[in-house]
């Protein structure tokens, strides 16, 4: 004990130490990546991932780091995978504009080649979850029913029911799903990008995720058999477009009639 | 069509009405209401909206009770519904989805049911408010304003109990928060819930219960209620605005058989038109988006019906905890801990309890403190009674900051604002809004007052520019007529009553406070004109008709 | 408009008011002459509201017909767009069919009916002679009872009616038909269908969930294993639901007592709000709290649940959970405290 307190002291003690600090980090992303299932970088070629150390270099470090080890501004991408990249600056949350209460999804800055090559080059840093492959997000083999069924239980909450979003504390939110595509939504259940929890594949298995998939999809598509829907908003529109509009055309037609003609 | 017959009348109407009055005794009916007098005001059509969408309620509701299943027995879905093919759920939500989806117009019937319920909880809210701010509560309509403040309770309680009966996840946590709320009861809460649910919460007779209560019992209730409030309509005769001809002991208007009776019945159509349209153009309640009750998910944005919406924003509002203080008491007895949940209890009942005791008493507090026990047939402009618009803005703003919580988090998506933020400033809101919105309303009614004095002290602006032969430009007014002046001056001049000693020359205490009251209600008032007022201010300046503004402030004394 | 702050001692606010005179008072010039309508002096403006009437009931007679071709041209819409069709056709078929008679019978009214203002007066609701004598009846009516001077016949009668509704009041004691007496009712509250040794399962699949499927930052939706065996499943599921999140343990809060409650920083806490009851299921991962979507209590989750924000006034209970020999997550025991809103009996 007594020959560690004093190499405390060392001047390459703190590098030791964030080295090892680093080591631990990533072996814990390595186990939780393991429990992910998720491939490693893998099917991406050494070009790609030049490509995309250039790319991060120029556009991410200043927040995540030289090494997107990560700094206060921004969190360590060692070990988060491809898949959240690909969500991250495929739906324009990334590169932030601002520091503020979430990354808000914007404009998209880059285009498929380079969040790919930015996908490649995180993917090199540590196993993470992966791109879903294209059998996961075939909405003709889910089932929307059952989809659905998981959809309540686990994202409606936030989500909405009707998927149209809700609120979340001190300023941040769950935006509505109204069209993401089906690898955006996959990839932000196997990420869980800013507050939005994990879903990872023994939660929610793959075919589970499809049928989830497949059931915003098909109430996206279907519309709404009512008529227009009031933003799925609920009793709120519903009570606010009577206050409004309803008794509005009520008082001019009882104006209309309690006027003299000419 | 005359006949020739000995001892029968000699046209068909005569025929029919021989027949009927023979009978029943049609003809004092007939003699009574056939050419009753009903003033005409835009203002004086919201009863009849609610009573029109109360009609609609009846024809849809009969419709969907064919279709609906009231029970909660598990069904698994086999409809047109895609998204729910194949998941368990009750028969009553089932039932519903089949009347969305699988009976034609069933959809337009059921959100013509929605649409009516919730526009006709407005017409009751709104009738109200007209009533309230125009003083038509005043003798001898007191206890008709007690039925109408009955007949809102009851509209609140038939729209939640059809709220309830989808079994949708949406009202089916609406429920668990009411079971929350009767939990929170002292003493017996545990066994209203219990006995409410037929046992724990949600069991499996809910439904049924809400059934029997939403299509018989609250319905005849309501019908009752309607039947009483018609008949002292007709008891009273209708109020009028003040007017030119206009006076407390005649009513002017329209007779009820032909114009009346046409115009009223006609908007009957109309009303039922404009719910048409909304109906089939706006989905109300989708509650196939919301899947089948379930006590685990839950959905964002879970907000009850708007009528019910201010309980759940008071509830919203209140802090559970202040620090580390909690609102939930733990109370010992002697046998054993008792605990008293003021932070449920606290918002759920008193607010509500405030606002209806304030409003079912108000006819006699006001002249109680007014000391007026004369019968009033005339309205009050609200400017003219700027101490009750100035409550009664004071009333409406407290609901509305209720109102407003309960979508707090709608506010916060919405606007791009923090959730808890906006909790915040709506708890500071809660405070001091209806405070200050009792000094602004009131301040307006005033100037409002003030400016119709001016108006009648110097006449109306023409926007005719004068220039004086030394060259100084005035504004050419021009003397109002003796029907729109008439207008503006015969209002009621309310006065402060100081508190007066009874027989024995005693000042009692609850005296004491009304000359208090009276005091702040009636301390500042615009008083009208009167005709020496305004024959003196015309003497002194000598001319007719044309008046220069910025002369007249020395006119308004005292 | 200046000040106008003095005042004779009944008024002393601002008063803008008059000098002197209080009876004086305008004189009322009565009704305003009557003007004519349009359709009053010309025939042809007459005759030209006659025909827009009509075409206004004929507009509601097109409405109708139209509503019956959405009815049945369109049949029994499978698809959901045609419903939505087949809705805003009935709607507007309606919607024409009732503003054609409305708005038809009311521009009849408004043009062609006679429009003069008639005033009628008001009469006093009830003659005072009518009034004392219903007074003189009443007391006639009670004096011929004799009930002041047999008082004994009096509270007798008041001892009977008051008891009278009482059976009516306690019929409903059925409403619960568990047959449970009145302390086993209220005890249930205290007990779910957690147990010593009860697997933690997924909702709504009810499988099974090991330790190392949770990791830091997922959230289950657990429900008790056997819940679709019970006997009242949905009464079972509304107390016994749970939230499973995992977190780094050094960034955990563990009072005394709790220390061996997780398993490696997995916890276990009620979903049902101990406000009124809703499911707390937002988890936001980043900032470890809990919130309430119906009334926004928010609980930290590094702070065993306690109560941060909004309404509810006790933190959320902790289940105590561990992992059995073949590492799935099991149950300690049932929930220490009552799950879900508070009530009188709780203590």
């Amino acid at each position: 004990m007594k020959a560690l307190s004093q190499r405390r002291r060392h001047p390459l003690a703190a590098v030791a130490l964030l080295l090892m600090g680093l080591l631990i980090t990533g072996g814990l992303y390595m186990a939780a990546g393991s429990v992910n299932e998720a491939k490693a970088a893998t099917g991406y070629s050494a070009s790609d991932i030049e490509q995309g150390e250039k790319l991060f270099v120029a556009n991410c470090a200043t927040c995540h780091g030289l090494n997107a080890e990560g700094t206060a501004d921004g969190p360590s991408l060692i070990g988060v995978g491809a898949a959240a990249v690909d969500f991250q600056v495929g739906t324009g949350r990334m590169p932030m504009q601002m520091q503020g209460p979430q990354a808000q999804a914007k404009p998209v800055q880059f285009d498929d080649d380079q969040i790919s090559q930015l996908s490649a080059f995180v993917a090199s840093l540590g196993a993470g979850p992966a791109i879903p492959s294209d059998d996961v997000l075939d909405t003709s083999q889910g089932n929307s029913a059952a989809g659905g069924t998981v959809f309540r239980v686990n994202c409606a909450m936030c989500h909405n029911a009707a998927a149209a979003g809700g609120a979340l504390t001190r300023g941040k939110f769950a935006p509505a799903l109204a069209g993401v595509s089906e690898k955006h939504i996959y990839e932000a259940m196997i990420t869980g990008p800013q507050n939005m929890p994990v879903f990872n594949e023994s939660n929610i298995s793959p075919d589970e995720k499809r049928d989830v998939i497949t059931f915003l999809k098909e109430i996206e598509s279907q519309g709404s058999p009512g008529g227009a829907k009031l933003g799925s908003l609920g009793p709120v529109a519903e009570g606010l477009f009577i206050w409004t509009a309803g008794l509005g055309i009520i008082i001019g037609f009882t104006i209309w009639l309690t006027s003299r003609p000419s | 069509m005359s006949t020739t017959t000995e001892y029968t009348p000699k046209t068909t109407t005569g025929r029919i009405a021989n027949f009927v009055d023979s009978r029943v005794g049609g003809s004092a009916m007939v003699k009574e209401f056939g050419r009753k007098i009903f003033p005409d005001h835009w203002s004086f059509m919201f009863g009849e909206v609610a009573l029109y969408t109360f009609v609609l309620l009846l024809i849809s509701g009969t419709f969907l009770t064919f279709f609906f299943d009231p029970t909660m027995t598990h069904v698994v879905y086999d409809g047109s519904y895609n998204p729910l093919k194949g998941i368990g759920m009750s028969a009553a939500y089932s039932s519903t989805l089949d009347i969305s989806f699988d009976v034609r117009g069933g959809m337009f019937m059921r959100q013509v049911h929605h649409w009516s319920a919730i526009l006709f909880v407005a017409a009751v809210s709104v009738h109200m408010l007209r009533v309230f701010f125009t003083g038509a509560f005043r003798k001898p309509r007191e206890l008709n304003w007690v039925v109408g403040g009955v007949l809102l309770i009851l509209a609140m309680a038939a729209g939640f109990t059809g709220y309830s009966l989808p079994d949708d996840l949406l009202s089916g946590n609406g429920l668990r928060i009411i079971d929350g709320v009767v939990k929170a009861i002292p003493v017996v809460g545990s066994y209203i819930s219990l006995f409410l649910f037929g046992g724990e919460f949600p069991g499996t007779a809910v439904i049924g219960r809400l059934y029997a209560l939403h299509i018989m019992i609250v319905p005849a209730i309501i019908l009752l209620m309607v039947g009483i409030h018609l008949f002292m309509v007709v008891v009273h005769k209708h109020t009028q605005y003040p007017g030119p001809g206009r006076t407390n002991d005649n009513v002017v208007g329209f007779p009820v058989g032909p114009v009346y009776a046409a115009k009223a019945g006609g908007f009957f159509f109309i009303v039922f038109g404009i719910v048409a349209a909304i109906s089939g153009l706006l989905t109300i309640n989708p509650v196939w988006n919301y899947g089948p009750y379930d006590p685990s998910p839950v959905s964002a944005g879970t907000q009850p019906d708007w009528y019910i919406g201010f309980v759940d924003g008071a509830l919203r509002l209140m802090p559970g905890m202040f620090g580390n203080f909690s609102f939930e008491w733990l109370i010992p007895f002697p046998w054993g801990t008792n605990t008293l949940s003021l932070n449920v209890l606290f918002p759920a009942l008193v607010p509500a309890g405030i606002m209806f005791m304030i409003m079912f008493t108000w006819p006699w507090i006001e002249s109680w403190i007014t000391k007026d026990k004369r019968e009033h047939h005339l309205l009050d402009r609200p400017r003219n009674a700027p101490f009750r618009t100035g409550m009664g803005v004071a009333g409406v703003i407290s609901y509305c900051v209720m109102w407003a919580a309960a979508s707090s988090d709608l506010i916060a998506t919405h606007f791009l604002v923090s959730l808890n933020d906006v909790t915040y400033w709506l708890r500071v809101l809660f405070i001091l809004g209806p405070i200050l919105g009792f000094i602004v309303a009131r301040r307006i009614a005033l100037a409002l007052q003030r400016k119709d004095r001016e108006i009648v002290l110097h006449g109306r602006e023409t926007g005719i520019i004068e220039m004086a032969p030394e060259g100084a430009f005035a504004e050419r007014h021009e003397d109002l007529d003796a029907y729109k002046l008439h207008q503006l001056v015969n209002y009621e001049d309310r006065k402060v009553i100081p508190a007066q000693p009874n027989a024995a020359g005693h000042i009692s205490r609850s005296e004491k406070n009304r000359g208090a009251l009276s005091k702040f209600f009636f301390e500042d008032r615009v008083a009208p004109v009167t005709p020496s007022e305004l024959a003196a201010l015309k003497a002194e300046h000598g001319h007719g008709p044309a008046e220069v503004e910025g002369s007249s402030s020395d006119s308004i004394e005292k | 408009m200046g000040d106008h702050s003095h005042g004779s001692p009944d008024d002393s606010g601002t008063v803008a008011k008059a000098g002197t005179g209080t009876l004086d008072k305008f004189q009322d010039p009565g009704l305003p002459p009557h003007r004519k309508r349009l359709a009053d002096t010309d025939p042809r403006a007459e005759k030209r509201a006659e025909r827009q009437v009509a075409l206004l009931f004929i507009i509601s007679i097109i409405g109708t017909l139209s509503f019956f071709i959405a009815y049945f041209v369109l049949g029994r819409p499978d698809n959901l767009s045609d419903i939505r069709v087949q809705n805003a056709m009935l709607g507007l078929g309606t919607t024409f069919a009732m503003l054609g008679i409305g708005i038809g019978i009311v521009h009849w009214a408004k043009t062609l009916m006679p429009d003069h203002e008639i005033s009628e007066m008001r009469h006093p609701i009830r003659p005072e002679a009518d009034r004392l004598d219903a007074v003189e009846i009443i007391d006639q009516v009670i004096e011929e009872t004799g009930i002041k001077r047999r008082p004994l016949i009096r509270n007798t009668l008041i001892g009977a009616i008051a008891l009278a509704p009482i059976p009516a009041i306690f019929m409903f004691r059925d409403l619960d038909r568990t047959g449970k007496t009145a302390g086993e009712m209220v005890e249930q509250f205290r007990h779910t269908m957690w147990d010593k040794d009860v697997r933690l399962t997924r909702d709504p699949s009810g499988t099974p969930i090991k330790a190392s499927d949770v990791q830091i930052g997922s959230v289950f939706h657990v429900i008790p294993e056997g819940l679709d065996e019970a006997e009242n499943v949905l009464n079972e599921k509304a107390k016994a639901v749970v939230l499973l999140m995992r977190l780094d343990p050094k960034k955990m809060d563990i009072s005394e007592g709790r220390e061996d409650w997780h398993y490696e920083g997995i916890v276990a806490y009620s979903k049902i709000c101990t406000h009124v009851g809703c499911p707390v299921a937002l988890y936001e991962q980043q900032t470890h709290h809990l919130l309430c979507p119906c009334h926004q209590s928010t609980f930290d989750l590094t702070q065993e649940c306690k109560v941060i924000f909004g309404p509810a006034g006790r933190a959320l209970p902790q289940l105590p959970i561990k992992v059995d020999a073949d590492g799935f997550l099991v149950a300690q025991s049932d929930f220490h405290e009552p799950v879900g809103p508070s009530y009188w009996e709780r203590g």
